[in-house]
């Protein structure tokens, strides 16, 4: 029997609901060298902001048990030489509908990203990411109220006819408040979670590993946190729900999405496993098979 | 960049904390001397990014040093053990550089990927010095094998237990070695020392932390004077000119 793996997040039609996560994949071009990424649903790009960003200082990254911390701090070069040269070269490698990540540090910073990115039509999705925890002054400032998570929203709304998927942190106390409130400000998805925020200490040189010396913590340890918030969110919201957060098989794909998900994306596992994805796409038939899944939206949002 | 899985072959300490591992299986991956692979460990969540001693049809050479937890990992591995090895990671030294008599600079753990270097050098033609940084005598390795290669060795240990007491940069400057272009691996410092100190061209290949090693997390991003390059991919070898100190 052939299975249905297709799934729908507001309108665009993806062969897949795997979606590799912003910031674990660039904007496609080294995987492309090692597989052909048009087996995934779709592509989340690097984060993306209005000014060329090099980021924080180095070491960036500390390993955890099951997981990472990374405090790279949103480096990438700019929306215009994100438009102008990386995703003409996506373009070259990739099909399908891409979703873009964008970030800024004010709303009017939001807004302009989103009007340019808007113009670009590979371009399917614009995920506005209100949730960076390495970036002081914007990033997941806005992601941690439903008064300014609101704001956004609806200053990004007001300038693009795309859908707009907003990501949030997991670092606050009532995620299903500020999920709703970007529902009611116009928002047509929700993206979940972001990295937590995370530190280690080396014991020896009594200094944190990360120069920034906190950063965002993620793979398959925050998982369980990931499912819990994403069966919150998607029951509390009616627009549809972007999983998010240590996704390591094709079995937490479809976990994911009886949590409530309609899209899933996969992160660090990336990191530590290059064709992350590719397996778990080619994994999930067989998953579903197991589980007497014909079509696999038919599991979004199953637990009450 | 390749996915394989390698067989361990060999695995034997080279000094106390110095150990030297051979893997079989497919290695066309590598290309050039100054790549590195990247190792993947049981119970540890990031691969381990360890520089190519030297490589050859179906066999590679690694040499590392127990420094924490994966490298301890590494060097209770027995025989016949089976590993999964990203291959081919980062650009590696430019071998075909127009020089006749190159220097290549070596500090402790960063000695490694220069005895494939000078391989290929010296297949090359070239009049191959090598000036080798240690700290004392019993943690010296390889000094053999590079003399074996056809390579003039020079040593330094930090305490003078063998060759020139100091450090590279002094070994240099007693030696008045001829050279018209240099390569380098080791510590930062090191490195520096040697970029300020040598009026010739050259290269050096840095080491940052890393989270994936093959160019998608930004993780080991490095300012140069021609804009942010990672580590793992640009690199981790850079021109003496693009380096920021």
């Amino acid at each position: 029997m052939v299975r249905d793996l297709s799934v729908e997040l507001c309108g665009v039609r993806l062969d897949n609901p795997v979606i590799p996560a912003s910031g674990t994949f660039g904007f496609g071009k080294e995987m492309a060298e090692i597989y052909d990424i048009n087996i995934l649903g779709s592509i989340s790009f690097k984060g993306t902001t209005r000014d060329a960003r090099f980021g924080n200082p180095t070491p960036r990254i500390a390993e955890c048990p099951s997981g990472l911390i990374n405090s790279v701090g949103l480096q990438n070069p700019g929306v215009d030489a994100v438009i102008a040269h990386e995703l003409p070269e996506l373009r070259k490698i990739f099909r399908k509908p891409i979703i873009a990540n964008i970030s800024g540090f004010s709303i009017e910073e939001y807004v302009e990203c989103c009007q340019k990115l808007d113009k670009e039509e590979q371009v399917a999705i614009l995920e506005v990411n209100i949730s960076c925890p390495n970036v002081h002054n914007g990033g997941m400032a806005f992601g941690t109220s439903p008064e300014s998570a609101a704001a956004v929203t609806k200053a990004v709304k007001a300038v693009t006819t795309k859908p707009v998927f907003i990501k949030l942190s997991p670092n606050v106390t009532d995620i299903v408040a500020i999920a709703k409130a970007c529902e009611e400000a116009g928002a047509d998805g929700i993206t979940l979670i972001n990295t937590m925020l995370g530190m280690r200490i080396d014991i020896a040189r009594r200094k944190p590993v990360i120069a920034n010396k906190m950063g965002g913590f993620s793979g398959a340890a925050i998982f369980p946190i990931a499912v819990r918030m994403v069966y919150q969110v998607a029951h509390a919201v009616k627009i549809p729900v972007i999983g998010c957060g240590g996704v390591s098989s094709a079995e937490d794909v479809v976990e994911m999405m009886m949590a409530g998900a309609t899209g899933v994306q996969v992160g660090a596992e990336n990191l530590r496993n290059p064709y992350a994805c590719k397996e778990i796409i080619e994994e999930l038939p067989y998953v579903m098979e197991r589980l007497g899944i014909e079509k696999l939206s038919d599991i979004i949002g199953i637990i009450e | 960049m390749q996915r394989v899985v390698l067989t361990v072959t060999k695995n034997e300490a080279l000094t106390p904390l110095i150990y030297e591992m051979h893997l079989a299986g497919d290695v066309s991956g590598v290309t050039r001397a100054g790549q590195f692979v990247e190792i993947a460990l049981d119970g540890l969540y990031l691969r381990r990014p360890i520089s190519v001693c030297n490589y050859d049809e179906g066999e590679l050479t690694l040499i590392y040093k127990v420094v924490g937890k994966g490298t301890d990992l590494m060097s209770q591995m027995a025989e016949g053990t089976q590993l999964d090895v990203l291959t081919g990671c980062g650009n590696g030294f430019n071998i075909d550089h127009e020089c006749k008599k190159p220097l290549l600079v070596g500090g402790g753990v960063g000695v490694p990927p220069l005895y494939r270097l000078t391989r290929d050098l010296i297949a090359r033609g070239k009049e191959v010095t090598v000036v080798l940084g240690f700290n004392t005598e019993s943690e010296i390795f390889y000094a053999d094998k590079f003399e074996a290669l056809g390579a003039k060795v020079i040593i330094a240990t930090a305490d003078g237990s063998v060759g020139v007491k100091g450090f590279v940069t002094n070994a240099i400057a007693e030696s008045g070695v001829e050279a018209d272009y240099f390569y380098s691996c080791g510590p930062l410092p090191m490195l520096k020392a040697l970029c300020n100190s040598l009026e010739i061209d050259g290269e050096v290949s840095l080491e940052e932390r890393m989270g994936c090693g093959f160019g998608i997390c930004m993780g080991c991003s490095i300012q140069t004077t021609k804009g942010a390059k990672r580590v793992c991919k640009e690199g981790p070898v850079f021109k003496k000119e693009e380096v920021i100190w």
